[in-house]
């Protein structure tokens, strides 16, 4: 178990946004955090890295305490990928060595420069290194940030709606270089996640919050049309497409969406 | 995990000494014009000369006696403070830039010199200090810089301390620090056409050339004041260029990365304020190299700011030494302040450069 996390609980201004959130996320694990808008999914993300210090409840970091740990060794162990990624004039390779941050005492080292060049490897994306990241497409942007965390040498990788500005093809291949890397190095990766479908390709467990609570969680299994239609408040058809589970908004009675 | 495979490109290296050839450059630039703008002027002083003086060679003929005379009294502080300030400026726009997230980032924007100028007017019309010295050396004479000096740094501070107070209410955020200078920018403004509208014709043309910002006014105290201040700050942001990098790549990238973004935007906020309000009080208002300095060096050197804090910095010290230097050979025998001259000289090439975009 590399992330356990109990009883958290998070308040905004002494409002109630996160609750009675418990679940814990094993080594080579995908986990989709999944939900409607402003239920919470990101404030629980930003909960496990200590950007926002939850209220409440405890969370259990690789058998640390996340509350005994200061905030670069918090980095050293956890890689986050925020939904919005700022550009500037620097390369590709620049940007990305800003990940190493955590590790560096006072200049970067050999090292440092190696395990960026290897991780740029690991991605296919050596064609992108001297690019400037201002110029870069929404794709290639994610690409860099998604690089930028893994050389933080992170055992848990936090990821904001990794897919949510890319295109189909960007999606699949986002996604598919995050599952092998989780697979390959043993590590856990959380993500947020709005489309049902990639999440139900990609990961290995589902938590849904909805009213600030874990309405459902688990594997596969609990991705039912009953669950989702209380989370979301709309029906659903799920069906197999192909031998992929796939889930499609309306039913056989209410086809259309402005019928709801 | 672990990444073991991988090498060290030579690309990327050939990059990096790039940029260590640009701040070479520039070390060179500024030696080179350092040691020019000794040597012109009114008197027309040898190149050769400079160098024997400033190495320190014992005067022999009657001329070399009056030559080392201007060079130590006169000239050579009025290029070191004229590299300092520029440095000072452009370190702290650079800074203050990362940390607000805001191109418009700069002593001005948070109403720091503007508040040095408001109080240089209170210590001139209400506490009767009036009359500065001229470096033309005409009538308007001094009767208390010092206390005009301090009472500057005090609003200075002030403004800074009120922009700090703001933004510990509403958690450091960078728009609020933004228009709260904005605000306070205007109010010290305000104050100081006030004050300017009561006072006489004296006081009036003391205040008014107070913010001509001139960097002949320094004495040596107050350069090696600037000079200490100035170091300590630029080597406090070259050790925190990493937070501002990190800061660049978006607030929770930065957060992600383990970085205290607050305290770091507090902690250089004040910095650069501090280092705003020691060169404003000293010169008066310069404006234009804090604000566009570090965007001319974005040009050349890119936004990664372990190039982009000693570039701007550089750069500031050689944009504010050949605009003092062309101050003094314009209207010569006549001496203009540089801080006229700094956006006469800095406009045409910063639009130049804005024009090209980057360099590649």
């Amino acid at each position: 178990m590399i992330l356990c996390v109990e009883e958290l609980e998070f308040l905004y201004r002494n409002r109630k946004i996160l609750h009675e959130i418990a679940f814990s996320i094993e080594e080579g694990e995908i986990v989709a955090i999944l939900g409607p808008n402003g239920v919470g999914k990101t404030t629980l993300l930003k909960c496990l890295n200590r950007i926002l210090r939850p209220r409440g409840g405890t969370v259990h970091l690789d058998g640390n305490n996340l509350f005994d740990l200061g905030t670069m060794e918090i980095a050293r162990l956890v890689g986050y990928v925020p939904q919005r990624v700022e550009t500037g004039r620097l390369t590709a390779f620049d940007a990305v060595l800003l990940g190493r941050r955590p590790h560096i005492k006072w200049d970067i080292t050999e090292k440092d420069l190696r395990i960026v060049d290897s991780v740029f490897k690991l991605l296919s994306m050596e064609k992108l290194r001297m690019a400037y990241i201002d110029e870069m497409s929404g794709g290639e942007l994610q690409k860099v940030a998604i690089a930028r965390s893994l050389v933080q040498e992170p055992k848990v990788l936090l990821l904001d709606e990794p897919t949510s500005s890319l295109d189909l093809r960007n999606q699949v291949e986002i996604l598919a270089i995050i599952r092998q890397i989780v697979l390959e190095h043993g590590i856990a990766a959380v993500m947020t996640m709005h489309d049902l479908n990639q999440a139900l390709r990609y990961a290995d467990r589902f938590i849904l919050l909805k009213g600030g609570k874990v309405h459902a969680h688990g594997g596969a299994e609990v991705i039912t049309p009953q669950v989702i239609e209380e989370v979301y408040g709309l029906p659903v058809v799920i069906g197999e497409i192909a031998g992929m589970q796939c889930v499609v908004p309306g039913s056989p009675e209410v086809p259309f969406a402005h019928n709801l | 995990m672990h990444f073991a495979k991988g090498a060290v490109p030579e690309d990327y290296l050939a990059y990096v000494r790039r940029k260590y050839f640009w701040i070479l450059g520039g070390l060179l630039l500024l030696f080179f014009m350092f040691i020019y703008s000794i040597s012109v002027g009114e008197v027309e002083i040898p190149l050769y000369k400079v160098m024997q003086t400033l190495l320190g060679q014992k005067p022999v003929t009657k001329w070399d006696v009056g030559v080392r005379s201007i060079i130590w009294n006169i000239r050579l502080p009025q290029a070191l403070a004229a590299i300092v300030a520029g440095a000072g400026l452009s370190v702290a726009g650079v800074v203050m830039q990362s940390i607000l997230r805001n191109p418009l980032g700069s002593p001005f924007t948070l109403g720091i010199s503007n508040a040095g100028a408001f109080g240089a007017a209170v210590s001139v019309v209400v506490l009767g200090t009036g009359k500065i010295q001229s470096t033309v050396a005409d009538p308007i004479m001094i009767n208390n810089p010092y206390l005009t000096t301090m009472v500057a740094f005090f609003f200075c501070l002030l403004a800074t301390g009120i922009i700090l107070l703001i933004s510990r209410i509403r958690a450091s955020s960078p728009e609020v620090m933004v228009l709260a200078g904005v605000a306070l920018s205007s109010l010290f403004t305000a104050g100081t056409m006030f004050l300017q509208y009561f006072a006489d014709d004296t006081q009036l043309a003391a205040v008014v050339f107070w913010t001509f910002g001139d960097v002949g006014r320094v004495n040596w105290l107050e350069l090696k004041i600037m000079t200490c201040v100035v170091l300590l700050a630029t080597i406090f942001f070259i050790i925190n260029r990493w937070d501002y990098n990190a800061i660049d790549a978006g607030d929770e990238t930065a957060k992600g990365l383990g970085i205290n973004v607050e305290r770091v935007r507090l902690v250089g906020m004040v910095i650069a304020a501090l280092v705003s309000a020691v060169i404003v009080s000293f010169l008066g208002v310069i404006g234009f190299v804090g604000l566009v300095c570090p965007h001319m060096a974005r040009r050349v050197i890119g936004d990664d700011q372990r190039y982009l804090i000693p570039g701007s910095t550089l750069l500031g010290g050689i944009l504010l030494l050949a605009s003092d230097t062309a101050a003094r050979l314009i209207v010569s025998p006549y001496v203009l302040p540089v801080s006229i001259l700094t956006a006469f000289m800095g406009a045409p090439i910063f639009i130049y450069l804005l024009l090209r975009g980057y360099k590649r």
